[in-house]
């Protein structure tokens, strides 16, 4: 079986898959990769079920060896990787040979995550059927953690059940990248396009204006759990506490001093702050590469528009068109 | 005004609807501060009544479900349904509440140490209320407490009633770390930290006790609608169970 040998960690790098959902009755939220739409085509490019575990890496990637070399991809945000030295092209499957070792450096122009899919998967014990790290409470993924120098990862046997890489035989490998044209059109965006959310009645039509109009810029306290931003403070209808119900990924919660925090995929399962919108569907990947500094606008959408966008988003990932092989 | 029975429908995402069986009171919304209804066992009762409904028999595309107080958030894929159709097909599973059997009654004991490094607040909620810190523990252990959802972090039970004479507001600033099995009490709630995490409310005690078992099933100690006793237990039981959790 292949393995991934750590040499440095990065800055954060933890094992995540698309996310456990179902376990809310436990407090469990699904976790899962903050791009879901970068690992699901990093998946597509070395030939897994989009639903394979990859490493998610944050805006500073490791370095990693290949003792039994593999077939992978970057995707997400530019991560200037380099194979044995030799620069890593994004968004392209790549053979490793035995032994080659590659370097993941900083996020390049912008973005905050990079995912490294590798042929067959990331192989870790199953939490709750699933094999998101969740890093709160230190379960799933890799040991409940961030991986550490000198972690040893194994690579799954893939949907084939067989490692194609036995170093007897080299793997078969054709080289596929993604469409530029479809690249183009998953860009993360820095307008979020949002619904209402269940209590945006209680602020009045002179706050939720502001919210529209208002540029917020993102914090340093921005992880898997939540984004906190600055900027205009939305005083009147910012009650604080309300009785705590069940909050949707992706909620932008007013906290008490007006300012929002938008939920993300580590986020508590229940919340007791007003929302007052509710990122759609189609724009969670885009959360996934905000980054500390980055500044953000929110757009009203209706649930029709929503849906549209999100039933486009999904026709794209699911085309042939999406992936050239040469 | 609308009854418990009547429960109110409200999209909470593109994704996701929330089911309220609380009272609303609509006097001053959007104006002063919504007025808030009480949490009522009742409405909680409901809540588990249509969890259950939806855990014996699951509804084709929906995806999660996040059970609090008076509220059901019922998370589907979009892909495959929207509002309006999960909207019906959950009003006729809610004429159905009356005939769910909730699970057979589970009561469960948690001893605590109290005091101590284990307690850090409890001398401030003795000092606020005027009482000593023998009263407080004994005023703590003192009722059977509901187990209303499990929220925030996993595992973590949200208990009430504590008795109105502790009922303490949470700390202004949260502390970065609480300890795992810390005990916790936030107005009226009391809670037991199953990890360590960040956490604003009053620490009075803590326990041996694993509550979340990080293996495969993801175990939790507590489910919604179990009832929960704190039985004080000396440093020395502490140690001992703490021993054999280990």
């Amino acid at each position: 079986m292949g393995v991934i040998a750590v040499q440095a960690p990065g800055l954060l790098t933890t094992v995540q898959d698309l996310g456990r959902e179902g376990f809310g009755p436990l407090g469990v939220s699904p976790s899962g990769a903050a791009d879901a739409v970068a690992l699901r085509i990093g998946n597509r490019l070395v030939g897994n079920a989009g639903d394979a575990a990859g490493l998610e890496m944050t805006l500073h990637g490791g370095t990693f060896s290949f003792p039994m070399g593999a077939v992978l991809a970057l995707t997400g945000s530019d991560f200037a990787a380099t194979l044995d030295g030799v620069p890593v092209e994004p968004w392209t499957s790549l053979l490793v040979n035995l032994g080659q070792t590659l370097r993941v450096g900083p996020a390049l122009f912008s973005g905050a995550r990079c995912y490294l899919c590798v042929r067959g998967g990331i192989s870790v014990e199953p939490f709750l059927r699933g094999a998101s790290t969740h890093l709160l409470s230190g379960l799933g993924g890799h040991e409940g953690r961030a991986l550490r120098k000198g972690d040893v990862l194994t690579i799954g046997l893939g949907k084939e059940g067989l490692s194609p890489w036995l170093p007897v035989r080299v793997p078969r490998h054709r080289k596929r990248t993604v469409a530029a044209k479809a690249l183009e059109r998953l860009a993360p965006r820095k307008v979020l396009r949002v619904t209402p959310g269940p209590q945006s009645d209680w602020f009045p039509k002179a706050a939720q204006k502001e919210f529209y109009a208002s540029t917020y810029r993102v914090t340093e306290e921005a992880n898997r759990m939540g984004l906190r931003l600055e900027g205009t403070a939305l005083l009147e209808g910012a009650y604080g506490e309300m009785i705590s119900e069940g909050v949707s990924l992706g909620a932008v919660q007013i906290a008490a001093g007006g300012l929002p925090i938008i939920l993300f995929v580590e986020q508590q399962t229940t919340g007791g702050y007003p929302k007052i919108a509710n990122v759609i569907s189609a724009d969670f990947h885009s959360l996934g590469q905000l980054r500390p500094r980055d500044e953000i606008r929110f757009e009203r959408v209706d649930w029709k528009k929503a849906r549209a966008l999100l039933m486009e988003q999904e026709k794209l990932l699911a085309s042939e068109e999406l992936i050239v092989e040469s | 005004m609308l009854s418990a029975d009547e429960p109110r429908f409200q999209y909470a995402s593109d994704q996701s609807l929330l089911v309220y069986f609380d009272q609303p009171n609509k006097k001053g919304w959007g104006k002063a501060r919504p007025l808030q209804s009480e949490i009522t066992r009742q409405a909680n009762e409901n809540v588990r009544r249509l969890l259950r409904l939806l855990e014996l028999e699951p509804v084709a595309g929906v995806r999660n479900l996040h059970p609090a107080y008076c509220s059901l958030l019922v998370k589907f894929d979009a892909l495959r349904m929207r509002h309006e159709e999960l909207e019906t097909i959950l009003r006729r599973y809610l004429e159905r509440l009356k005939e769910v059997r909730l699970p057979e009654l589970r009561r469960v004991e948690i001893p605590v140490c109290y005091s101590g490094e284990f307690g850090p607040d409890l001398a401030e909620v003795c000092a606020q209320h005027g009482i000593a810190e023998a009263r407080a523990i004994e005023l703590h252990a003192s009722v059977e407490y509901l187990v209303y959802f499990l929220g925030f972090v996993p595992g973590f039970a949200y208990l009430g009633e504590l008795p109105k004479a502790l009922a303490t507001p949470r700390l202004a600033t949260p502390r970065r770390r609480v300890p795992a099995g810390s005990v916790g009490i936030a107005g009226t709630q009391t809670g037991v930290y199953p990890f360590a995490t960040p956490g604003g409310w009053r620490l009075i005690g803590r326990t041996p006790i694993k509550m979340f078992r990080a293996d495969s099933d993801g175990s939790s100690l507590l489910s919604i609608g179990d009832r929960v006793r704190f039985t004080p237990i000396s440093r020395e039981r502490f140690a001992e169970l703490e021993k054999k959790w280990a």
